[in-house]
């Protein structure tokens, strides 16, 4: 196949993505966007294929590697997606996310290997400046992503994991990456420039795990679509490494549109992105601002029952504790019974509840909650006051008031979904600890709340066996 | 030349991904990640060019090898988790 085949193909290939990108963003085309995103992919891998230097190998061995390698990644790929349970997306989603940054990695490492040593050309400073990047960011990406993915699956403390020098520790391993990236890219013996290729790959291997660890669970959204971002720019630094046109529209589409997502996370939490990535937020109990004063009051599954038998109006507000007791299914019959009860419900979904971007909302889909019913924050609060209970389930810093009222809280600004104006409350909790932040919530403690402790599943399933009674 | 026009390719697809994006309902940013995530995998093309071409060094081979097996990996499944998650969204229209 001739060259401007290719690259005519590999035009067609971006005009693919960038339709399908747009059209992800639409709840009707979204799935169609997909499809044809995934179509353009194909037409690059086999117009790829058929790229001259490939056939002209006439290496028949390679193309028994070339085909093992798709078939056996496709299968992993596919049964991978194919068994995973909704409740697992976030760590899946991360996974894969972290192949993609190792795969840039790899293909930026072969390419300086095969051309300094085995073909023994002379390459460009500007290659190797892209052939860094793209083994730098590749490798903070994969190692980044398998600890994002060992938190979010529970394999690892969700919590953000200080000590003292934390930030003195990052920051001489980034700079010795840098060092050697830049010492990689003005060397002109190509051994030595190797060995510096070496250093730099395992130091952005340390540098991904050193990064994330001090991040905790609930900053998880915001580190998720970080990390896609990057993932994408490993991408297109590869791109820049072969020279590949289609390598680089795909790598920076993807690279712009984590950014977009990530600062949308850092919106809804109402924090810099530094303040996400370096303070180590809820590493620690906080004992300043917030107190809240009053007790909790608990309430059992039979008066809840009353409540919500005469409620009109039900709001119901989940969190990341409802993915742990994985209670949506529960959820959404509680839902229809209420309605068939004759209430309205309507379930209120904060931008960052749960552990990544659009969590909750994939969730109650699974469950089969229909969508209209699924409101953004911005939507239910100006209709807080006119609901009768409020059921918070498993969801605490983003109903926690004191982001409202209490300046002296950390977390003050960020906007929250103004459960605490609903004439009742009702927080499905497990026990009487803090949140991810770790600051007590005032929520809990007006006088309209009342607590029902336990498993969330146990108490909506309990709720919902008594509604049919 | 063919850098600086590599270079120019860049630019603009920045701009348009930041226009593509900017206004995304909530409920889709899930999707629009793992769908994206499925994009990322585009070093599948490099890592194609980096296994084939690589006659006379096993271990050029062998970086490329690994490198088309998680693309691979990246692509298939980014692919089908977003499908997955989107035919779950869909069928509420027709409830």
């Amino acid at each position: 196949m001739n060259p401007e085949l290719i690259n005519i193909s590999y035009i067609v290939a971006s005009v693919l993505f960038i339709f399908g990108i747009k059209m992800l963003g639409k709840a009707e085309t979204a799935r169609k966007g997909n499809l044809i995103s995934s179509l353009g992919m194909l037409i690059a891998v086999v117009v790829t294929l058929f790229d001259r230097q490939i056939l002209d190998s006439k290496d028949v061995a390679s193309w028994y590697v070339l085909g093992i390698c798709l078939v056996l990644g496709s299968l992993i790929g596919a049964v991978m997606a194919k068994r995973v349970k909704m409740t697992s997306m976030p760590e899946m989603v991360a996974l894969f996310n972290g192949f993609g940054g190792l795969a840039s990695l790899l293909v930026g490492w072969e390419d300086f290997y095969y051309n300094g040593f085995v073909k023994g050309v002379e390459i460009s400073e500007f290659t190797k400046i892209a052939t860094i990047a793209a083994i730098i960011i590749g490798g903070i990406t994969f190692t980044g992503s398998l600890y994002a993915w060992g938190k979010l699956s529970g394999k690892l403390s969700g919590r953000a994991q200080v000590f003292s020098g934390q930030k003195l520790v990052n920051g001489i391993i980034a700079f010795a990456l840098l060092a050697a990236g830049i010492a990689f890219s003005i060397i002109g013996d190509v051994q030595t420039a190797y060995w510096f290729l070496i250093g730099a790959v395992v130091v952005s291997l340390i540098l991904g795990f050193a990064a994330v660890m001090p991040i905790g669970g609930g900053d998880m959204p915001v580190v998720i679509s970080l990390l896609n971002s990057l993932s994408g720019l490993a991408a297109c630094a590869a791109g820049f490494v072969i020279m590949n046109n289609v390598l680089v529209v795909a790598g920076c589409l993807v690279g712009a549109s984590g950014v977009i997502l990530t600062v949308i996370m850092c919106k809804a939490m109402n924090r810099t992105l530094h303040n996400v990535l370096f303070s180590g937020f809820g590493a620690k109990k906080q004992k300043a601002g917030g107190q809240a004063s009053g007790e909790m009051k608990a309430i059992s599954t039979d008066d809840a029952y009353y409540a919500l038998e005469a409620a009109q109006n039900v709001m119901i507000i989940p969190g990341y504790g409802m993915a742990v007791a994985q209670a949506q299914h529960a959820v959404k019959e509680l839902g229809e019974l209420l309605e068939n009860n004759g209430a309205t419900v309507n379930y209120a979904i904060h931008p960052v509840a749960g552990r990544m971007p659009g969590h909750m909302n994939v969730l109650l889909a699974e469950a089969d909650v229909p969508y209209e019913q699924l409101r953004e924050m911005d939507d239910v609060n100006p209709m807080m006051d006119s609901v009768d209970v409020a059921i918070v389930i498993g969801a605490n810093d983003v109903v926690n008031p004191a982001a409202a009222q209490d300046e002296g809280s950390p977390i003050y600004g960020m906007p929250i979904i103004e459960a605490y104006k609903a004439k009742s409350v009702f927080c499905l909790k497990r026990g009487k600890g803090t949140g991810f932040s770790g600051l007590e919530n005032a929520l809990f403690y007006q006088p309209n709340t009342r607590m029902i402790y336990g498993d969330a599943k146990a108490t909506i399933t309990d709720l919902v066996s008594k509604f049919k009674e | 030349m063919e850098l600086i026009l590599l270079l120019f390719i860049f630019t603009l697809s920045a701009f348009l991904g930041f226009e593509l994006i900017a206004k995304v309902p909530s409920q889709l940013h899930t999707p629009l990640m793992s769908g994206s995530n499925a994009i990322s995998g585009i070093t599948i093309v490099g890592a194609i060019i980096a296994t084939g071409g690589t006659a006379g060094s096993a271990f050029a081979t062998a970086l490329g090898a690994c490198a088309l097996i998680l693309a691979a990996i990246n692509v298939v499944g980014g692919y089908m988790v977003t499908d997955r998650m989107l035919a779950m969204f869909k069928k509420k229209g027709g409830k």
